[in-house]
């Protein structure tokens, strides 16, 4: 019996291989004769190195080998810029790239500068401490608004300031408009840094095979194929003899994309020059100090309005760290700038941005990748607009809404993709209208609410909305190939992180081949299975692979059809393909099973038609113009104890639009968690650096992630269908959608709990310490 | 370096004997040592609870404990929650059908907690497992879905008590 899987909420095929510890991670391979290595990192964040010693460290029982910067020869490299600036007229980038083992100058607290060998990692780590540096300390630049003072310390001493990058996109005129508008709101925003904290570190695993002259390297990588790519550069081997492997990995939100860290390019050739397979496994300070994160900004803005609340124009000038290095380019602060119009039309728009060398780790996309500081800005400042002009945040940002005969909407401004910013379809009165209906907003706030403020509660209700770009290029690709078993594998290039793709891809081609979903299994993340591919990253993974997958599934099933209607002795259009089979419609005996056509088409003996491809299978490629543009409405009622100044979030509504939903469970999962990793972002989540630019957070003790106790009591989730005219399953991207909007809501929520006039959260993260000076202030 | 103790260690019904460093940790040990990689590490300074076994049937965060200590003990990890993937013990399934795992690195983790969680407390309340849970972090899913399977694992185990029973030894 062949049913019908997208849209369904199909449970994951993945899940019994992790619910019983026999899912493979990067930890878990272990090879005869692995050695292990442990990194020496930099204790300040911005010194001159004068002398390295590790001759003592050699001469640990069960160390087999030291590097540094000095003895890496000619592979010595600074990693490749892994996005290239977009083509934005007024625009300037210096690029800055991260090196494998720092050399001459550290420039962040955990910046590699050697990496011993060892046995095991307990004898690596001792012998890190027979590692003598001398170091020259000098002043740190930590205060994004000090950076660029004349007597700031130079990070990158080449260049003339601390200055990466600048860039400004206009849309319409804003000084033209200025003077036209009733109100005008003007403020500072600030959004500070905040970490991933996926659960699993990074991970290598590299092994040389000098007889077989193959490198295989598993990677906690989102990107498997290109780090392929790019280690046979480095290593100067053929595509074909490196196979790079990511596993499952332990969650990843977009710092496990960062090409290349250092560990990654230096990793492998170590396995080349020992012949021996090297493991290097992450340790959660490591992970705080020398993973990428993201988050960062300060932002000078101002909103021209109407007295009716409709936004003339917009005006931001804001700062972005970029950290030590910046081989991710300008991906997140072009984000910002991008995302901050959100769903609303905004016919003015002046965006100025500059980019900044601090010395700290460098910051690459995190789970919303600079959407959530534009959000945070735009929302920030209607409702600033709706105090000043007595209106509720839904009223002014009804007003506002792009409305659904004005799409595709053209913002004119370039967007990270390369491509103009264009939202492709959208309908967003009705996500609002939602929202507000499942929060029951006009009870909790005509009865509700004042009901409970009598009673003494801090009780207080927020709504927002946002726009994701979700899905955007340049391609991925897919195989899929029917076996002389009847059973159907799939392989794509992107790496899987939790997502479900072992699932949700399936759900596609079991639907396309009418086969049982138990019949198709997924491989991802595998060069030597699929070698052409981008990574996971952008919430594109169903957009691009999935389409992709769609399409392989299509090409195949027209092969099936093909074939069988030559085996058959019928018309392709008089065949009916159900259940792993092909039969004549209305003659259920003349068939002929799936399993028995790969047999055919794959004959040993014979000859074939000239221009026959074997086998049921085939590749194929997905690459839309340009992202698909989700968005949503987030909705919450939140209860602050004004002791303890502890927020409860009683109840969270998430309205959302992601165009066609393959599988809503795995949709609303998405959600769930990316709320969590909002909330995070809020109120729990800060890298606190000193003015050394030592990290203060690097531990679970210091750094808080969210607990069972401090998520929302409960997601409801409303999802909204507008399927996207880029591709043919009208999907567009979710993964990022419960992290951009959460931590505007949560503020707009708490100070209307708090019901101070004078109270006004403008930066992020918030803290119950934070909160109670601003409250102390107002 | 080489002073090795010798250790014995039941794991999963499985006696072993070995010979260990005195610093070699227990999450360590099951994991490279015997080859038992369901356990995994998160934070290695006992906060995540992502390593977390059973000792003697009770949790334990096996990355802050030495796998001496564990000399004359038993321990029970994720491969021993059930015989194979075919035959999930209910809080699995109940963790499958509720969408309670995303990525899955927490996850043994999480069930070696709520094993125990649960033999000690049949029929939780809502607030219960939030408690249960809350020394145990997890990125992916947001815990909503991780409190509804143990509810449903609550109602799964309780129809068939014998069996867990007998699948798994408490103290």
């Amino acid at each position: 019996m062949t049913t019908s899987y997208i849209g369904e909420s199909v449970k994951r095929l993945e899940d019994a291989r992790l619910l019983t510890g026999q899912a493979l991670f990067v930890d878990d391979v272990h090879l005869p004769k692995m050695l292990e290595v442990a990194f020496l990192r930099s204790s300040y964040a911005h010194a001159r190195i004068r002398k390295i010693d590790v001759s003592e460290a050699l001469k640990k029982t069960g160390v087999v080998a030291v590097y540094t910067a000095q003895n890496l020869g000619d592979y010595w490299q600074a990693g490749p810029l892994l996005v290239s600036p977009p083509p934005i007229k007024r625009l300037t980038f210096h690029k800055k790239t991260q090196v494998i083992l720092a050399k001459d100058k550290v420039r962040y607290v955990g910046e590699p500068i050697a990496a011993v060998v060892a046995e095991n990692r307990y004898i690596a780590e001792d012998a890190l401490n027979d590692i003598i540096v001398d170091f020259e300390p000098l002043p740190a630049v930590v205060d994004l608004e000090k950076a660029l003072l004349p007597d700031a310390a130079l990070i990158h001493e080449d260049l003339p300031s601390n200055l990466a990058a600048h860039v400004i996109q206009e849309k319409g005129n804003y000084f033209a408009i200025k003077d036209q508008a009733d109100l005008i709101i003007k403020r500072d925003f600030s959004y500070d840094h905040g970490a991933a904290v996926a659960m699993e570190n990074r991970a290598i695993v590299a092994d040389w095979d000098s007889k077989g002259q193959q490198m295989t390297v598993w990677d906690t990588t989102q990107a498997p194929i290109p780090i392929m790519n790019g280690l046979a550069g480095m290593l100067g081997l053929s595509e074909n003899q490196v196979r790079v492997i990511a596993p499952f990995l332990g969650g990843a939100f977009g710092p496990k994309i960062m090409m290349f860290y250092s560990e990654e390019m230096l990793i492998p050739w170590i396995s080349k020059q020992l012949g021996r397979p090297i493991k290097w496994i992450e340790d959660r300070q490591e992970n705080f100090l020398a993973t990428t994160h993201e988050r960062g900004q300060t932002h000078h803005a101002e909103m021209a309005l109407t007295k009716e609340g409709k936004i003339l124009g917009i005006h931001d000038v804001f700062l972005h760290d970029t950290g030590a290095y910046d081989p991710y380019g300008l991906t997140v602060p072009i984000n910002s700038q991008c995302t901050l119009l959100g769903p609303y039309d905004v016919k003015n728009y002046y965006s100025e941005f500059s980019v900044i060398f601090t010395n700290k780790m460098i910051v690459t996309p995190y789970r919303g990748a600079g959407r959530p500081q534009g959000v945070f800005v735009m929302e920030r400042l209607l409702d600033l607009a709706a105090k000043e002009l007595h209106l509720t945040p839904s009223e002014i940002r009804s007003r506002n809404f792009i409305l659904p005969e004005q799409f595709p909407y053209k913002n004119e401004i370039i967007y990270q993709d390369f491509a103009p910013l264009v939202y492709d379809s959208g309908n967003y009165a009705p996500a609002m209208e939602k929202a507000l209906e499942l929060i029951d907003y006009k009870k909790f706030v005509e009865e509700e609410q004042p009901k409970l403020r009598a009673e003494g509660k801090n009780i207080g209700i927020g709504v927002v909305s946002y726009v994701e770009g979700t899905g955007i290029g340049p391609y991925e690709g897919a195989k899929v190939t029917v076996g002389a078993s009847g059973k159907v594998s799939v392989a794509t290039g992107v790496g899987t992180q939790g997502q479900s793709h072992f699932t949700t891809f399936a759900q596609i081609v079991a639907d396309v081949l009418k086969v049982n979903i138990h019949d198709v299994t997924l491989v991802t993340g595998d060069t030597f299975k699929m070698n052409w591919g981008c990574g996971t990253f952008a919430s594109r993974g169903m957009v691009v692979a999935g389409n992709a997958c769609y399409a392989a599934a299509m090409a195949v099933r027209e092969k099936i059809l093909k074939l069988a209607s030559e085996i058959l002795e019928s018309s392709i259009e008089n065949l009916e393909l159900g259940d792993s089979k092909v039969c004549v419609k209305g003659m259920p005996e003349k068939k002929i099973t799936l399993g028995e056509l790969a047999v055919k088409a794959n004959p040993l003996r014979g000859a074939v038609k000239p221009g026959t491809i074997p086998g049921l299978e085939a590749a194929a490629y997905f690459g839309p113009s340009t992202g698909a543009t989700s968005n949503g409405v987030h909705a919450a009622i939140v209860e602050v104890n004004p002791k303890t100044l502890r927020v409860d979030i009683l109840k969270y509504i998430v309205v959302h639009d992601c165009g066609k939903v393959i599988n809503p469970m795995v949709v609303e999962g998405q959600i769930h968690g990316g709320v969590a990793q909002g909330i995070g972002n809020a109120y729990y989540e800060q890298l606190v650096y000193d003015k050394k630019g030592q990290l203060l957070t690097a531990s679970l003790m210091d750094y808080l992630l969210p607990t069972s106790y401090d998520v929302p009591r409960k997601i409801i989730t409303g999802h909204i269908e507008t399927p996207s005219p880029l591709n043919p399953l009208g999907v567009k991207g979710t993964g990022e959608a419960g992290t951009i909007p959460a931590a505007s809501l949560f503020v707009q929520a708490v100070e209307n709990a708090l019901d101070n006039p004078k109270l006004e959260i403008r930066e992020v993260p918030m803290s119950p310490n934070r909160l109670f000076e601003l409250l102390k202030e107002s | 370096m080489s002073n090795l103790f010798p250790i014995t260690v039941t794991v999963n019904g499985v006696v072993y004997q070995k010979e260990v460093e005195p610093r070699l940790l227990l999450s360590d040990f099951l994991r490279h040592t015997l080859g038992l990689t369901g356990t995994h590490v998160g934070c290695e300074h006992g906060v995540c609870g992502v390593c977390t076994v059973l000792f003697d049937g009770r949790p334990v965060r096996s990355c802050i404990m030495f796998a001496v200590q564990a000399n004359g003990h038993k321990i029970t990890t994720v491969e021993g929650l059930s015989k194979d993937m075919e035959h999930l013990h209910p809080l699995q399934e109940a963790f499958s059908e509720k969408h309670a795992l995303q990525c899955g690195f927490c996850t043994p983790g999480f069930l070696m907690t709520l094993i125990a969680f649960l033999h000690e407390n049949p029929h939780p309340t809502e607030e219960q497992i939030r408690e249960a849970i809350s020394g145990n972090i997890c990125r992916c899913t947001g815990y909503q879905n991780i409190i509804e399977a143990v509810k449903l694992a609550a109602i799964k185990m309780n129809a068939s008590r014998e069996n867990v029973a007998n699948e798994l030894s408490f103290p």
